[in-house]
């Protein structure tokens, strides 16, 4: 085997390092939080009361500071009373991995508190939808204005610098705006997106039209090739991969838009649920939704990219082929720990408690 | 022994065959005419001249290659035929009518494959046909016929990028001809291939040149490429680019590999050479410089 430098500055990392790295970078955080949940006393700066003692003051189930909890023992000590009893917390805010890998399945379980509440599953489907119809309007504008900006001079010098203005507004600030003109319901929502999603795009998109070959455009020229066929014919199919590849960027980025849309007028989707959530304290409920809308993205992700090597061939490599699926199932047998397995790994540790038993 | 001691015929005496060959030549009609022909650029207090008062008429089924030092401008030239550039002044006739801009009746030739590679290759050749108006089947058969000629047929499906350079450039040597150009302008076709599968390329493209009807135009620095393909060599020299010469090639056809040791393609080669590369002063004895402690002197 050849000697491969773990830190060599453009090396290749043969494919058993690639897995390792890639393991370790979704393990480090996942061992890091089970560190901090499960070993007693790593952080656990609570006390949750389970006996009250003599201390008046406490109530069981309650969660006190740990040096209260120590002075109130030694206090009741001195006096010869009972003291109070109670075992290491983390705040509520960080639940335990597995409280939260079992969230991901009780949360779409557990009914609404109040009738009009939707459920989990309803809120994941409005955010989808607030973000599918904002990212649809943006690009029904956007793409085509894109092309012509990157295709044309005319339309590039009488479009670009007025979005070029308009894109470092933020589109939050619009919030108020779109609630006074679109309604309190979604429609402001979409708006939101869609300021936040529309400028970027034509710009991008614009960018990577002009990055065109210009040597396939004369070609294209010398064969014949004029007006408008240069663009349908040429320019859009040569750009067509890499405004693809902005598209799927893009997305991500109206992703992340979502929150500050869905506060905008009533509050809905994934963020009400958030919200709701955290407002009864059930934090896991609240991790597991955040980590959803990642995955949500993630495969998303995923499927467009396998999508591109369905829809555009010739970038295919010849051999093999590139798409992220068949490159999942060469990684999968060799994998020592691969990254879908580790909630198991959190849910196979058991949880135990640090009990504390401070009246020995 | 160097070629300069050689005992080499002139370059300028033609066999019989080949006057005769040249004779033919110049009595078909002219395709292209390029008259006085000049490319500046304007820069801001002055102008920068690539090439002026450049001329020459191409017959028909001609084959013509242009050699120059880099920044000549001969590629610059081919561009402007091409109508990829513009002129600052002279003219550029077809078929004796001045022609602006790209268009079908001049096919031209890339150094980079500029194949689309989203079409297959079967569709590459057929894109020029399609912009003609030609109908898919038509259009399907024809292309088909010009991939065979090039010894492609097999990979008609095929993409661009599942190609060697070689063969990329044969399928856009396929697409160039398949709109039946006036002339074909070739910028440096097989610069970028390796040297064995230049030379392949350059016999493959006599033999298309053999069947069809087609005028040539092909910027090369390659002076062996040169002596090896043309009927006559335009030599350009730079600063300010301007034409040199315009050599009839006395090697006669058909042409072989045999022929790069004959007598008359060393006496052109050698032509060529004292054009482009003109003796350079060497200068005087340069200190030796010694990095080693070798011991034996190195001669």
């Amino acid at each position: 085997m050849p000697h491969h430098d773990w830190l060599g500055l453009k090396n290749e990392l043969p494919r058993h390092r690639k897995l390792t790295l890639l393991a370790m970078s979704f393990l480090a955080p996942l061992m890091l939080w089970c560190a901090i949940s499960y070993i007693p006393g790593l952080w656990h700066p609570l006390v949750h009361v389970t006996s009250v003692g003599s201390v008046d003051y406490f109530v069981t189930d309650m969660d006190v500071p740990r040096a209260t909890f120590d002075q109130e023992v030694a206090k009741a000590r001195a006096a010869g009373e009972e003291a109070p009893q109670g075992y290491l917390v983390n705040p509520v805010y960080l639940p335990a991995p597995h409280k939260v890998v079992r969230a991901f399945y009780t949360a779409f379980k557990t009914p609404p508190r109040l009738q009009n509440e939707p459920w989990l599953h309803e809120s994941l489907g409005h955010s989808i939808r607030t973000i599918f119809l904002g990212f649809v309007f943006s690009s029904l504008v956007g793409l085509p204005l894109g092309i012509l900006c990157g295709s044309y001079r005319f339309f590039a010098k009488l479009q670009e610098p007025f979005i070029e203005f308009f894109r470092y507004l933020p589109a939050p600030a619009f919030g108020a705006l779109c609630v006074a003109v679109l309604g309190i319901d979604d429609a402001p929502k979409i708006a939101i997106i869609f300021i936040g999603t529309f400028f970027q795009q034509v710009l991008v998109i614009a960018n990577t039209v002009r990055k065109v070959d210009p040597a396939l455009i004369e070609a294209a020229q010398t064969l014949g090739a004029r007006g408008i066929r240069l663009v349908t014919r040429v320019i859009i199919p040569a750009a067509i991969t890499d405004i693809y590849t902005d598209m799927r960027i893009l997305l991500g980025w109206a992703w992340t838009y979502l929150i500050v849309a869905e506060v905008v007028g009533t509050m809905s989707g994934i963020t009400l649920f958030i919200n709701q959530q955290a407002r009864y304290r059930n934090f896991d409920n609240v991790y597991a939704a955040i980590a959803m809308i990642g995955i949500i993205g993630l495969f998303t992700d995923i499927f467009l990219s396998w999508l591109g090597t369905v829809l555009f061939p010739w970038k295919r490599r010849a051999r093999g082929g590139s798409s992220i699926f068949a490159r999942l199932k060469k990684l999968t047998p060799k994998s020592p720990q691969p990254p879908a397995a580790a909630p198991e790994l959190a849910q196979t540790v058991e949880p135990k408690p640090a009990e504390l038993n401070v009246a020995q | 022994m160097s070629l300069s001691e050689l005992k080499l015929p002139h370059y300028r005496e033609q066999s019989p065959a080949v006057a005769a060959r040249f004779e033919r030549i110049r009595r078909r009609e002219v395709i292209l005419s390029v008259r006085k022909l000049k490319k500046s650029f304007g820069k801001r207090g002055g102008t920068h001249t690539v090439f002026d008062n450049v001329s020459l008429d191409i017959h028909r089924r001609e084959f013509i290659c242009v050699v120059g030092a880099s920044g000549c401008g001969k590629s610059t030239l081919a561009r402007i035929v091409a109508g990829l550039d513009e002129a600052s002044g002279g003219e550029i006739l077809l078929d004796k009518k001045p022609v602006a801009g790209p268009g079908p009746d001049r096919g031209m030739v890339f150094q980079g494959y500029t194949l689309f590679p989203w079409l297959t290759v079967r569709n590459n050749v057929m894109f020029g046909l399609k912009m003609q108006g030609r109908g898919e089947i038509t259009a399907q058969s024809e292309a088909r016929q010009w991939l065979e000629m090039v010894g492609l047929g097999k990979f008609e499906h095929s993409y661009p990028h599942e190609l060697s350079g070689g063969m990329k450039q044969r399928v856009a040597i396929a697409r160039a001809l398949a709109n039946n150009p006036r002339i074909l302008i070739m910028d440096e076709p097989f610069a970028a291939l390796d040297a064995q599968t230049r030379c392949q390329m350059q016999s493959y493209l006599l033999q298309i040149w053999k069947k069809v009807d087609a005028t040539i135009l092909f910027i090369t620095h390659d002076l062996d490429e040169a002596a090896y393909l043309s009927d006559r060599i335009l030599v350009m020299g730079a600063n300010p680019g301007r034409v040199i010469e315009f050599i009839e090639n006395p090697v006669p056809r058909p042409r072989s590999d045999e022929q790069f040791l004959s007598p008359e393609f060393l006496a052109l080669k050698k032509r060529l050479e004292e054009h482009i590369h003109p003796p350079a002063e060497i200068p005087e004895k340069l200190p030796m410089i010694k990095l080693t402690e070798a011991g034996d002197e190195v001669e």
